[in-house]
């Protein structure tokens, strides 16, 4: 039961990357980018699906799966032409094949009708050129297929009639089909009998098995491949059609297929190709090998992995085979693409992570030599010096290496979004293109993980807010379809991803009438044009007329910045009224480590999170304003930010209290608001690896986590959410401040348990 | 006052006799690593201790009570050192270099424990371990499981289970807020 639990896990995570290459496809489909390639590759990701949904029976998703098959295949074929409402057909049915999935991995039920529509237009393009795709003739064809099976029936029955009209008229020619079965194919699953049966259809059918190399039965290995078989099949459908048959096994048999009376003219042609087509192909029957000796590959995959192998047939036999089948196209560049989808392996998270942990580890002791031997003279050490140079530059290898290991391109993540924009489209009745560009830029897969809800809030503002109506674009002289362009960059050490649209851009006017009638800022506030549009951050605002189904219930932005910053980046907005706006997303590459800037207070250092600091600034004394004879506010700008002393906070000795003379670091809290954090001195920049507090401890409020600094010290890292609630709860008591800044009174009496 | 110790001595040989069941019945016998606070032994079991290393300065940990001493680097773990001593009620410890971290590992969790001086490996009988006579309320002693007599010296059994029920920080500044006016045991208390 666990194992097929985990094979169900490891099919939905292919269905998951599946339809993420597939959402890529469909894009160049749509843009008419496609060529026969896409089709295909359009194909085999819907064929793998449903291969896979029928081995857990999922019948309603193998059903659906069938009828779009059978439409994309005749696209494939050329029958039909990607014309542009076939596309939009074959883009919406791909939005209801992941539903499907997705209900299928939740267990849950979706209404009968969600694929009826969608079903029948499918149907009824395929009837436009006189095929029927009608499931339930397919569903009798599995269903003999599977007694079939089930009663071994080994030999081949006589050719039934074949179901294909309309096939283009070609001169009928006989070929010569030479099948000779690795045993990897059967270690795939494929069962030859399927292929049979298939080739069987394309026209008048001859077939010999050869059973002489089935050695004797004591040296008969049961997972061996010892039939091969030669079969004669007269057919006008070309010699393509038949390398299609095997186009899901090409490199897991050899396979040979020769004309046995050419016409002139095609003579030529398929002779070319078959080289090019089928590396394996060689004359495998001419020249019998032991079948164990032509193929031990697969006796010998990773340890590792076999799981994986076996759990993943549906992925790996598609992408080598597809590629291999997309030979006579472009047979360098398939070659290549095969390469590289055996040269992954999936891997355990924990263990990366673990080696992550690990890697930190490394640097922080490195830190701690480099330290502890910088006193020495490099010249009367010389090998310690080289030595050590040597070792720090290994070690930002490798750790540059293990952090690529958990990057992923955010491709995973924009995958999804030409899906949501059609939708929007469709429920805002506005035309919105989509670009997306940097899909393969890498970031941290936790990153990745968490980045999908913000983003989704995002397009949803742009298309909801942002994009006008077709006719007020026309008026305004725009084209009537929007635009709204995703890209994502490595811009030093950080991630910007950028969501810009073409719209009227942001309402200065009604985001500050609306953010004083909210009170969310003072009526004679005056703000700069930057600050106005970033005040949609603030929780609570919502400047939409109608709250509408998709966004403008007021809790989009402010999450949006909330789930940001809790992955240690930034948002902001930056906007041109009448042109449209762009939301900038700074990300840290990783999780696993954090930009820091270290402070001193007193006699402690800490850690402040890069990303929540605005500016840093040493006061006059006349920036300074009390109020009710406590609290101080430091005017920057014609802002008041309230100042707040580090070393009063954590009652650290010999923090500096007169703040002309210390250093104010302004910082910025995950609602927008501000504070002036009030330190002795900036020591510099670092990046710190995150060491969780709690593991041994409980959470202390202000710490967001702890650090190792290159002298094995251990440093808090600051939460500065925290940090305010104190400060918030104490301006209440100044006189509380001073009697804590002495030292608590020793000789408590502690009550017993 | 009568119900009172009363039911501290019921607690208190509730405390040996777990002591006792924990080891099972019988007398298997059980070894303790022992210690010295001041003029004082105590011993905690040997199976929960990690290493023992000496004092290092730790990175405080603000708005915690006196009990908690800070953090210390262990091989990339963070983790936090209790001193005996303020946990006893006593003034906090002053370390030199000769000062010694026990570091036991109590509920999944690893902690340091800041005492003077390892001193001995006690094996006894569990059979020996004797429930706590009744007493006035000390603090502390809510965390004892028993006393061992070890020749003329007396140690006392530390149940870290105990000492380390629950959230540390609870753990830690247990009575403590009785004395310390509001604001402490209200910072303390919202972290």
């Amino acid at each position: 039961m666990d194992d097929l639990q985990q094979f169900k896990q490891t099919f939905f995570q292919e269905c998951e990357e599946l339809l993420g290459d597939l959402e890529g496809h469909l894009m160049a489909l749509q843009h008419g980018e496609g060529d026969s390639n896409t089709l295909n590759a359009v194909f085999r990701a819907i064929h793998s699906i449903k291969g896979g949904a029928g081995a857990f029976g999922f019948d309603r998703l193998v059903a659906f799966a069938h009828i779009f098959e059978t439409v994309l295949d005749l696209m494939r074929d050329g029958r039909l032409q990607p014309e542009p409402d076939s596309v939009a057909l074959v883009l919406h049915c791909a939005d209801i094949l992941s539903d499907l999935v997705r209900a299928a991995q939740s267990d849950s039920e979706l209404p009968l009708q969600h694929e009826e529509e969608g079903r029948k237009a499918l149907i009824a393009l395929a009837a436009t050129i006189g095929v029927n795709a009608d499931p339930h003739a397919a569903d009798d064809e599995l269903a003999a297929l599977d007694a079939e099976l089930a009663a071994q029936a080994a030999s081949v029955a006589p050719p039934e009639p074949a179901a294909e009209p309309e096939a283009p008229k070609a001169a009928l020619l006989k070929y010569l089909v030479k099948f000779a079965p690795r045993d990897a194919l059967y270690q795939r699953a494929n069962e030859p009998l399927i292929l049979i049966r298939e080739l069987r259809q394309l026209g008048g059918f001859l077939a010999k098995a050869d059973a002489s190399t089935i050695p004797p039965l004591d040296q008969l290995k049961p997972e061996a491949a010892y039939i091969r078989w030669e079969f004669e099949i007269e057919t006008d459908r070309g010699e393509q059609a038949i390398w299609d048959v095997f186009e899901f096994v090409t490199d897991d048999c050899d396979l040979e297929v020769t004309c046995l009376n050419p016409p002139a003219q095609a003579a030529a042609a398929p002779a070319a190709v078959t080289p090019a087509a089928a590396p394996a192909a060689t004359p495998a029957i001419e020249t019998p090998k032991p079948a164990a000796a032509a193929n031990p590959a697969p006796k010998s995959p990773p340890v590792a992995a076999p799981m994986q192998q076996q759990a993943a047939p549906q992925q790996a036999v598609p992408q080598a085979a597809g590629a291999a089948g997309a030979g006579p196209a472009g047979a360098g560049a398939a070659g290549g693409e095969a390469a590289k989808a055996v040269r992954s392996i999936r891997v355990d998270l924990d263990r990366v992570d673990k080696l992550v942990n690990m890697v930190g580890e490394l640097v922080i002791t490195h830190a701690m030599i480099a330290q502890q031997t910088e006193h020495l003279h490099a010249d009367q050490h010389p090998e310690l010096a080289n030595g050590l140079a040597e070792l720090s530059h290994h070690i930002r290898d490798l750790q540059e290496s293990v952090m690529a290991m958990r990057a992923q391109p955010v491709k995973s993540v924009f995958a999804r979004l030409p899906r949501l924009v059609r939708e929007l489209a469709t429920l805002t009745n506005k035309k919105i293109r989509l670009e997306m560009s940097g899909e393969n830029t890498e970031i941290d897969k936790t990153v990745i993980e968490q980045l999908g809800d913000p983003l989704t809030h995002m397009i949803r503002n742009s298309a909801d807010h942002g994009i006008e109506s077709p006719e007020d674009r026309m008026a305004a002289g725009k084209p009537a379809e929007g635009l709204i362009h995703v890209s994502a960059d490595q811009r030093g050490g950080r991630i910007v991803i950028e969501i810009s649209d073409d719209g009227r851009g942001i309402n200065r006017e009604k985001v500050m009438k609306k953010a004083i009638e909210k009170k969310l800022v003072s009526a004679d506030a005056v703000l700069s044009n930057e600050e106005i549009d970033n005040l949609i951050f603030l929780p609570g605002f919502s400047t939409a007329d109608q709250v509408s189904n998709i966004s403008g219930r007021g809790v989009g932005m402010d999450v949006v910045r909330q789930n940001i910053q809790a992955l240690g980046g930034r948002v902001h907005i930056q906007s041109r009224p009448g042109h449209g706006s762009s939301f900038i997303l700074t990300l840290p590459l990783t999780l696993a480590v954090l930009d820091g800037m270290v402070l001193k207070v007193g006699v402690q250092s800490y850690i402040l999170p890069l990303a929540n600091i605005v500016e840093s600034l040493r006061p006059e004394g006349d920036q300074i304003n009390v109020v009710a004879n406590a609290s101080q506010l430091l005017r920057i700008r014609g802002e008041y930010v309230p100042l707040v002393y580090l070393h009063r906070i954590f009652k650290v000795p010999g923090g500096i209290d007169d703040p002309t003379k210390a250093l104010v670091i302004i910082v910025e809290m995950e609602d927008g608001s501000k504070m002036g954090l009030v330190v002795d001195e900036i020591i510099g920049q670092q990046q710190v690896v995150i060491k969780s507090l709690e593991e041994n401890f409980d959470p202390i409020r202000g710490v967001g986590a702890a650090t190792i600094l290159g002298n094995g010290r251990v440093s808090l890292i600051l939460d500065v959410a925290g940090i305010k609630y104190i400060a918030e709860h104490e301006t209440h008591r100044p006189a509380a401040i001073a009697l804590q800044g002495g030292k608590a009174q020793p000789g408590i009496a502690l009550a017993a348990s | 006052m009568a119900s009172y110790s009363e039911a501290q001595n019921q607690a208190g040989n509730q405390a040996g006799n777990q002591a006792a069941n924990q080891a099972g019945r019988g007398s298997r016998t059980i070894q303790l690593i022992s210690f010295t606070v001041g003029n004082e032994e105590y011993g905690v079991d040997i199976m929960a201790v990690r290493e023992i290393r000496a004092w290092s300065e730790t990175t405080p940990l603000p708005n915690t009570p006196e009990v908690v001493r800070g953090v210390i680097n262990m091989r990339g773990a963070i983790v936090p050192i209790f001193d005996l001593r303020a946990r006893f009620g006593m003034p906090r410890t002053e370390p030199t270099k000769y000062n010694v971290v026990i570091i036991v590992s109590v509920a999944s969790r690893i902690v340091g424990i800041l005492v003077d001086a390892v001193s001995d490996i006690i094996t006894i009988n569990e059979d020996e371990v004797r429930p706590m006579p009744e007493m006035e309320q000390v603090s502390g002693i809510g965390f004892m499981e028993g006393l061992i007599t070890v020749g003329e010296r007396m140690v006392g059994l530390i149940g870290l289970d105990r000492m380390f029920s629950g959230r540390m920080l609870e753990a830690a500044e247990m009575g403590q807020r009785p004395l310390l006016a509001g604001p402490s045991a209200e910072s303390a208390g919202a972290a």
